[in-house]
């Protein structure tokens, strides 16, 4: 694999990371953490719609007039969506009944749109779609680390075993929405301090 | 429900962008002045009733009756661009001081979650057309209140000396969390 293709796949990851650096698609980000398997579930969703949808944008992108781009790329992503609610209902529907509204929601989330504008339209397919992966991961690490986060504190278990013994009070604040705000603060201070240290 | 549950608790008890986390993008980015924010909560809530009204006709009109209510989602956000791209360029020759307040907002409102979010729970909830409007308009006045309390707050941070790694995003991320632990107050209310 030569440089660009490494460059291009490990950008999302930690440097240019969607949720913690560019605090792309925010509402998935705090409203299905609130444990880990959910966090979990929602970046494997949004990293499946974001590499078809790459993919497929740059295949059509000398197809599509520069005028009417942003909906092509809307209704590209939006089949997507859809194929995998579909596969979501029919294989995993405790989650799917978990994620609720934020499954469709998947078409507006910007991190989509966003490297469907900055990257797929101006890329190869093999490099779109690396570019989605790296992406989609950096995406999916964020969501189960802060679902990890919130469920470690707020619930006392993560990935669904328990630490704790039955009736002990947990932090419940965490798996409360305000706790979503402030948990995803506190990893957002902690990636600018270490980023500040590296320069 | 009646009317005036829908609106307490639409505003109240589960705030659109506190209680439910939908349209945080608009909520973090345009709440740096009153008046920007303003301008967005009206442009969100005039977007959003419209575009309810549109998406529950087509939904009851064409995809339930034609089984095709699979294709909710790629038919409602369609719906939804055109609908934001068509009420631009009403406005525009209708309204020039209109448009000059919101002009700014509409495109972003495409991809502002709260719009289709609302457009499929009027759906998924499966309420009539009065109360989905209803049901939209107090979730957008919940939109408009949440966005004008937050930039209020931001307006006076602006004064504050942060550390470096707390300044920007962090900070409003707090300040959000503190907020919507204050509107945790009203929950309960309504059940």
């Amino acid at each position: 694999m030569n440089n660009t293709s490494y460059e291009n796949l490990t950008r999302g990851i930690i440097r240019e990371n969607p949720t913690f650096v560019m605090l792309l698609g925010m509402c998935p980000t705090l409203g299905v953490t609130t444990s880990s398997l959910n966090g979990l579930g929602m970046g494997i969703a949004t990293l499946f719609v974001l590499i078809l949808s790459n993919c497929a944008i740059s295949l059509v992108k000398d197809l599509i007039p520069n005028k009417v781009r942003i909906p092509c790329f809307i209704v590209i992503a939006a089949t997507f969506v859809t194929v995998v609610d579909l596969l979501m209902a029919a294989y995993f529907p405790n989650l799917h009944a978990t994620l609720g509204i934020f499954i469709p929601l998947i078409v507006v989330n910007c991190l989509i749109l966003g490297r469907a504008e900055a990257f797929a339209s101006k890329n190869t397919v093999f490099q779109s779609a690396l570019d989605a992966l790296g992406m989609g991961i950096g995406f999916t690490l964020a969501l189960t680390l802060l679902g990890l986060i919130r469920e470690l504190l707020g619930s006392g278990s993560a990935f669904g075993y328990s630490f704790v013994e039955e009736g002990t009070e947990t932090m419940l604040m965490f798996i409360m929405p305000p706790g979503a705000f402030l948990a995803l603060a506190g990893l957002i201070v902690l990636v600018n301090q270490l980023r500040g240290a590296d320069k | 429900m009646s009317y005036l549950m829908i609106f307490i608790t639409a505003i109240f008890v589960n705030n659109i962008v506190l209680s439910q986390f939908l349209g945080i993008c608009p909520f973090l980015g345009v709440s740096k002045k009153i008046s920007t924010a303003a301008g967005m909560g009206g442009a969100v809530m005039f977007v959003m009733v419209l575009s309810t009204i549109v998406t529950y006709l087509v939904y009851h009109g064409i995809l339930l009756p034609y089984n095709l209510t699979f294709m909710i989602t790629v038919v409602f956000i369609l719906v939804i661009a055109s609908l934001v791209q068509m009420v631009e360029i009403i406005l525009k020759k209708m309204s020039p001081t209109l448009y000059q307040a919101l002009g700014i907002f509409l495109p972003l409102i495409t991809t502002n979650c709260t719009v289709l979010g609302v457009s499929l729970l009027v759906v998924q909830k499966d309420f009539d057309l009065a109360h989905g409007v209803c049901f939209a308009l107090a979730n957008s006045m919940g939109f408009t209140l949440a966005i004008i309390l937050f930039a209020g707050l931001r307006e006076r941070l602006a004064f504050v000396a942060l550390p470096k790694a707390v300044q920007g995003a962090p900070i409003a991320l707090i300040t959000a969390g503190l907020l919507s632990m204050a509107f945790m107050g009203f929950s309960g209310i309504g059940n």
